[in-house]
């Protein structure tokens, strides 16, 4: 069940220009937040922006006695709610509603997990490596971005026993090229007798990408998808994407509610 | 403090009603409102058939606003009647059921289904969405189109009838008005208003059905002048919406003459709003005096006082 909390703001770390990420006192959202699921998140007072906005929970910050205790997001700033995210201070209330969405089903060895991010796609992977780690899955993270200073939190994942493949647009750091590209060479490499469950979350291209690729292979896949979203709950019937039904069919399937986390061969993409 | 509404043969507790479109089927809500505290929900457009709506992008946010076209994506009354009733009824929920047609056999159809089903309070008759070519708005735009689709729904029913209304004309009274003249127990008004966005980088509009549905706080004083207007012209109960988004833009609506009010876009930003309007509401009526709901509602005082000129108003002529 979600609950609605004016959580006040306990920090703001600026990762680059339009890169931050916040964190929320939201000890009861923390507690119940399983990995790949959001929050709704109102930066501004008074109705301009006027809708909240989702974003995935990022970490689940623990206290010292292992107790959930707040929660990250991840922010890139592109309109005027990322860029109140961005500016928010310490102290300043940010009305959060979550967990809400349904969550990565998240796999147990002999499986391996690949978990395939693009730029501020990278936001539900944390809490996704550590539930891995718990398990004692061997994970690795294909992670893409436009250029090295924009592939974050490479020692958090590291320390969590993440192996790490990375790729830049302008060659500065790992691979020149798309993510897609490594994560489709090691899968050709792969024995078909060893299973490998594939995560990803980032731009619709890449997921796209990812799911023709995860198919060819005959590898299970969930993505995560981030749809223009109004409410959250399944009110409004904003942020649908196309989906294959068992029988063929396909609907328009509210991705607040059947997602965000989707069975990617079941999306059909525009 | 009696905050009932009477529509026709039916009481609502409270004048609080989730808006069409904006509360899905009720269903989605359970988990964080009391579905049997709010006066009524009305259920998202039903056709006679499923239907898939526009692609995304379906909605943009503007200042103090927002605009849609969903385009209507519904599972059809009879999925509505078979898979989501039975929960609205086991948790106390009042529902008024959203009624479309593409042609006026298609609402007098729908509108059987619904009245046929155990659970179904009234009908609220889609003749003003402005985001599908064919059917719904070619009813509300024209005044004998909507005296016919009320006629029609009348006799089909007798649950009541509460066609909702189109701002979208010169003069909404007269189609309040053409909505009582055909037995309508009510209207709803307004629906959205039609506007566009566009992205001047691109030359792209916002959203995929390049024209949409306005709504939000950005609309409320035009709704407010819309439900005063055609509270002078009719005696039927009206449901106000537009843009309330906490007790004193429910008031103003009563005040001004709607006796019940719908909340949608509202209901986005905080699902959690129906106890605090109420609240506000009844705070509102004991600091007042007013014992009855109904007193409040079309108490407005425009009487012309000449010895206070900020309370120097101007009726109408």
């Amino acid at each position: 069940m979600p609950i609605d909390v004016p959580a006040r703001v306990l920090a703001n770390r600026r990762l680059s220009d339009d890169y931050n990420v916040l964190a929320l006192d939201a000890p009861a959202i923390a507690a119940a937040t399983q990995p790949g699921q959001f929050v709704m998140l109102k930066p501004g007072i008074g109705h301009d922006p006027l809708l909240r906005r989702p974003f995935s929970v990022f970490e689940v910050l623990r206290d010292d006695g292992g107790t959930a205790a707040a929660i990250t997001i991840l922010n890139k700033r592109i309109g005027a709610s990322t860029r109140l995210i961005c500016d928010a201070t310490p102290g300043r209330r940010v009305d959060c509603l979550g967990p809400l969405g349904r969550p990565f089903t998240v796999v147990s060895p002999p499986s391996d997990a690949w978990m395939i991010a693009g730029g501020v796609g990278l936001a539900p992977f944390a809490t996704l490596a550590d539930a891995l780690r718990g398990r004692g899955v061997a994970t690795t993270l294909f992670y893409g971005a436009r250029r090295g200073e924009e592939l974050f939190y490479l020692d958090f994942f590291r320390a969590a026993g993440v192996d790490l493949v990375l790729t830049t647009e302008d060659g500065s750091v790992g691979e020149r090229g798309r993510v897609v590209a490594p994560l489709e060479r090691r899968l050709a490499e792969r024995s078909a007798g060893a299973p490998v469950m594939l995560y990803a979350c980032g731009p619709e291209p890449m997921l796209a990408a990812t799911a023709r690729i995860a198919m060819r292979y005959g590898r299970p896949c969930q993505i995560s998808v981030e749809r223009i979203m109004g409410c959250g709950l399944g009110g409004c019937y904003s942020c649908v994407i196309p989906m294959r039904a068992d029988d063929g069919s396909v609907h328009n399937v509210r991705s607040c509610i059947a997602g965000p986390v989707l069975a990617a061969d079941r999306v059909v993409w525009e | 403090m009696d905050l009932s509404v009477r529509i026709g043969s039916l009481t609502l507790k409270n004048p609080l009603v989730a808006a069409s479109g904006c509360f899905g089927y009720g269903v989605e809500y359970a988990d964080v409102v009391d579905l049997s505290t709010l006066g009524a929900i009305v259920s998202k457009g039903l056709f006679l058939s499923p239907r898939e709506g526009h692609p995304a992008p379906r909605i943009v946010e503007t200042p103090a606003g927002m605009l849609n076209a969903i385009g209507l994506q519904g599972i059809g009354a009879r999925r509505f009647v078979d898979e989501k009733l039975p929960e609205l009824r086991a948790r106390g929920a009042t529902v008024l059921v959203n009624v479309c047609g593409t042609t006026l056999d298609e609402y007098v159809e729908v509108s059987r289904v619904v009245s046929d089903a155990e659970g179904v309070a009234g009908i609220e008759l889609n003749i003003s969405c402005p985001n599908i070519k064919e059917g719904g708005i070619q009813f509300g735009c024209s005044l004998t189109g909507t005296f016919d689709v009320v006629s029609a729904v009348r006799k089909a029913t007798r649950l009541p009838v509460i066609p909702k209304l189109t701002p979208n004309v010169t003069d909404v009274a007269s189609f309040a008005r053409a909505a009582e003249d055909a037995g309508a127990d009510a209207v709803s008004l307004v629906n959205t208003f039609l506007a566009m966005v566009i992205d001047v980088e691109s030359r792209r509009p916002k959203i995929s059905n390049v024209v949409g549905g306005l709504s939000g706080p950005a609309i409320r004083p035009i709704a407010v002048r819309m439900v005063w207007e055609c509270r002078q012209t009719v005696k039927i109960p009206i449901f106000g919406i537009g843009g309330i988004a906490d007790a004193r833009d429910a008031l103003e609506f009563l005040i001004a003459g709607a006796n019940a009010v719908q909340i949608g876009t509202a209901n986005f930003v905080d699902p959690f709003i129906w106890p605090k309007v109420l609240d506000g509401i009844t705070d509102y009526m004991r600091r007042h005096g007013i014992a009855r709901l109904g007193d409040l509602v079309g108490s407005l005082d425009t009487r012309e006082d000449t010895a206070d000129p900020t309370r120097r108003c101007k009726t109408q002529t």
